[in-house]
């Protein structure tokens, strides 16, 4: 059994009742990093079977999306997706492949959870935050136009329905991990009634929760106790623009979006993505750090319910990382993709 | 700043008569001055306390026009604002709310550039080393306008404006703080990705001030980026300027970097007036009255107020004076790991003057 394991690694293992997740690998060092991932989650024997389909570079729909709609359809058959990094076309006539996924599959939160990982050293141990961002409306709604020469407005559309669905989410997702804190992030003083709105949808939420500690912070505050103190943090939730803000600087934290997992949540269907760039001057080099795609991978597999795969990869990745012996360059060490995918790899 | 306060730390009597030391006056101009002040509520009256008290020791010749009680519904206390060029503000919040009303100061006296510093003291025990960062805020538009409104139920629409005047002169504020100050780089922070017409306008701004100020590097970066690279490396940073909402996130976190809020320092400042205060303005109502609170972010913004009135030679003193007290003589209120009082820290910081 095993020989014939080790003979099929390397290509679509037709195996029965594998479930099937869509791969993104993308450009630049995507391919390398999804590689290393695959690698390392058939040595792991994970029980998933995967179907590669691409992002393209010009537009293949009439809404000028990147990706073909029979690609959207399978995605949400197939309910779960990882995603690479990808390059941004240039010129107009496109939408972003974000945009697209996140309309299209109404992928409604995105979720970022920021360790302190051992080995990697930053002015700030002992982060564990995770921060939940509305991604469908609010600042981000692309509605502007000039008034006036000289006076341009942006709407910002905030909504009971959407406040209610990221809010819900933050408090299960809360629940489902076992976080003791959930905190909503806002400007109601400034924006009163569009974050009082927000503001007042958590609260009415977090009455089911009685087991959960809420509470709300604006967010500049916030912003400062995270770049002061960000241990006593836990769950954060709140609006799109303030998530972004929010999202990057606790990745930030922890070392940069290298290291750090993401997943967008919908009703339907979830993309997990590693959400950093496709450093150009190092694809293709076996140069690539690939445990942002990793640990997003290792998210999925918790919400495939595929707990003890995924704590498996998990302790062995963080293992890796800080006994430091096989570290890529980004991380100040000299190994190759490969070479800190096989210390994963014996590790498991 | 930077420059002064870096000459005057290395107390050096070969610098008593330097140079920089010495201010050529125009005859009369140490006559007294007239500078309104707040106390306000809360931790206000313990720290403009604090305040007076040095400015007295130190002879410097403002006189405070007290303001007691002072109400922005009052029509007569509203005008005697207009009085004096520069009002020095400690803490102002309506009951029962957790952050301060200074944005009414803002749009009444339209004083549109609010700066922070933000420098690392040796003293406190902080992440990054060596940050020098000035960040310029437009102070009266962008996300701040406060025009809301329901469209349909459920349904909210807050109207984020942005003007091509408010992003120029902003812009110009910056620049020529970058160029008066001796400053290499203007950093402008925006999300004209996304928001393309809004952020796009200021940038714009951005871009046509700098053409005349070619000295002077000039980048743009993306605010998600921006509060990355904040935690991540911030002495790469050196001037920012950037819209209101940003302007509050980033000098939070630059705060958070350099050792909280008892140190950041704040000045707003419009074409006929200026306001000098704390730079974070959280009203502190769970400290106030026990003498605890740190005078220090009061005190550096009273001397930004003694630059802006011309009397560097007073706010170098002072600036030294405090940092003599929190590095040499290492002794620091509570939120910064000490446990002198806030009278203990202001007598401390005369004994030093004194030297």
């Amino acid at each position: 059994m095993n020989i014939i394991r080790k003979a099929s690694t390397t290509i679509l293992r037709p195996q029965f009742n594998y479930q099937k997740v869509i791969l993104f690998p993308g450009d630049g060092i995507g391919p390398e990093i999804s590689k290393a991932v695959i690698d390392i989650f058939d040595a792991a024997k994970v029980p998933i079977e995967w179907e590669f389909h691409e992002i393209h570079k010009k537009r293949v729909t009439e809404q000028g999306d990147l990706i073909t709609e029979d690609t959207l359809k399978q995605v949400k058959a197939l309910k779960y997706a990882l995603k690479g990094p990808f390059e941004t076309p240039i010129g107009k006539g496109y939408r972003s492949i974000n945009v697209t996924l996140r309309k299209r599959l109404q992928l409604f939160a995105n979720v970022r959870p920021c360790k302190s990982i051992k080995g990697v050293k930053t002015p700030y141990p002992g982060v564990d935050v995770v921060t939940i961002r509305e991604n469908t409306e609010g600042e981000y709604s692309g509605l502007e136009h000039e008034v006036v020469p000289g006076v341009v407005e942006n709407l910002k559309i905030v909504s009971y329905n959407a406040c209610q669905n990221i809010a819900q989410y933050a408090f299960e997702f809360a629940r489902a991990n076992n976080r003791k804190q959930v905190v909503a992030c806002h400007k109601a003083g400034v924006m009163k009634q569009g974050d009082g709105l927000f503001l007042k949808v958590c609260d009415d939420v977090a009455k089911n929760y009685p087991e959960i500690e809420f509470s709300e912070e604006q967010i500049d505050t916030m912003a400062f106790k995270l770049a002061n103190d960000p241990t006593k943090i836990d769950v954060m939730v709140m609006p799109n623009l303030y998530g972004d803000i929010v999202s990057d600087l606790c990745a930030g934290l922890i070392g940069g979006l290298g290291l750090t997992a993401s997943g967008n949540i919908g009703k339907d269907c979830e993309v997990y993505e590693a959400v950093h760039g496709t450093a150009p001057d190092i694809a293709g080099k076996n140069l690539a750090n690939p445990t942002a795609l990793l640990l997003s991978g290792i998210m999925m597999l918790k919400a495939m319910k595929l707990n003890d795969y995924a704590n498996r990869i998990e302790t062995a990745t963080y293992s890796v990382l800080e006994e430091g012996r096989f570290l890529t360059g980004d991380l100040g060490g000299k190994s190759t993709t490969t070479d800190y995918t096989k210390a994963i790899i014996d590790k498991l | 700043m930077r420059n002064c306060i870096r000459s005057a730390f290395r107390q050096n009597p070969q610098l008593r008569g330097a140079w920089s030391q010495n201010y050529l006056q125009k005859p009369g101009e140490g006559a007294l001055k007239n500078v309104t002040l707040i106390p306000g509520v809360g931790i206000g009256p313990e720290i403009t306390n604090s305040v007076r008290t040095i400015f007295e020791a130190l002879h410097v010749p403002i006189k405070f026009d007290v303001l007691d009680n002072f109400n922005f519904e009052n029509d007569e206390s509203k005008k005697q604002l207009r009085k004096n060029e520069c009002i020095l503000l400690g803490v102002m919040t309506e009951k029962n709310q957790k952050y301060t009303d200074n944005y009414k100061f803002y749009k009444y006296l339209d004083l549109y550039s609010n700066i922070t510093f933000a420098f690392s003291f040796d003293g406190i025990v902080q992440r990054h080393n060596n940050t020098d960062i000035v960040v310029i805020r437009e102070n009266t538009e962008g996300e701040y306008s406060g025009v809301e409104h329901e469209v349909y139920p459920g349904v909210v629409e807050s109207i984020k404006v942005t003007t091509k005047q408010a992003s120029l002169r902003i812009a110009e504020y910056a620049f020529e703080f970058a160029h008066l100050s001796g400053r290499k780089k203007v950093t402008a922070v925006h999300k004209a990705n996304i928001m393309k017409l809004v952020d796009g306008l200021f940038l714009q701004a951005c871009r046509e001030v700098s053409q005349r100020y070619s000295f002077i590097k000039y980048e743009e970066m993306i605010i998600d980026n921006c509060c990355m690279q904040l935690v991540k490396n911030p002495t790469q940073f050196d001037v920012m300027v950037m819209p209101n909402l940003y302007g509050s996130i980033v000098q939070n976190v630059v705060a958070g970097i350099t050792g909280g809020v008892g140190m950041a320092a704040g000045a707003s400042i419009g074409k006929d007036h200026a306001l000098f205060s704390q730079g974070c303005r959280h009203t502190g109502t769970d400290i106030a009255g026990k003498n605890i609170v740190n005078p220090s972010a009061m005190l550096v913004s009273s001397t930004l107020l003694l630059r802006h009135l011309g009397l560097p030679n007073f706010a170098d003193q002072i600036c030294r004076a405090v940092q003599n007290t929190i590095q040499v003589k290492n002794i620091k209120t509570k939120d910064i790991g000490g446990n002198a009082t806030t009278d203990q820290f202001t007598n401390e910081v005369i004994k030093s003057l004194a030297k």
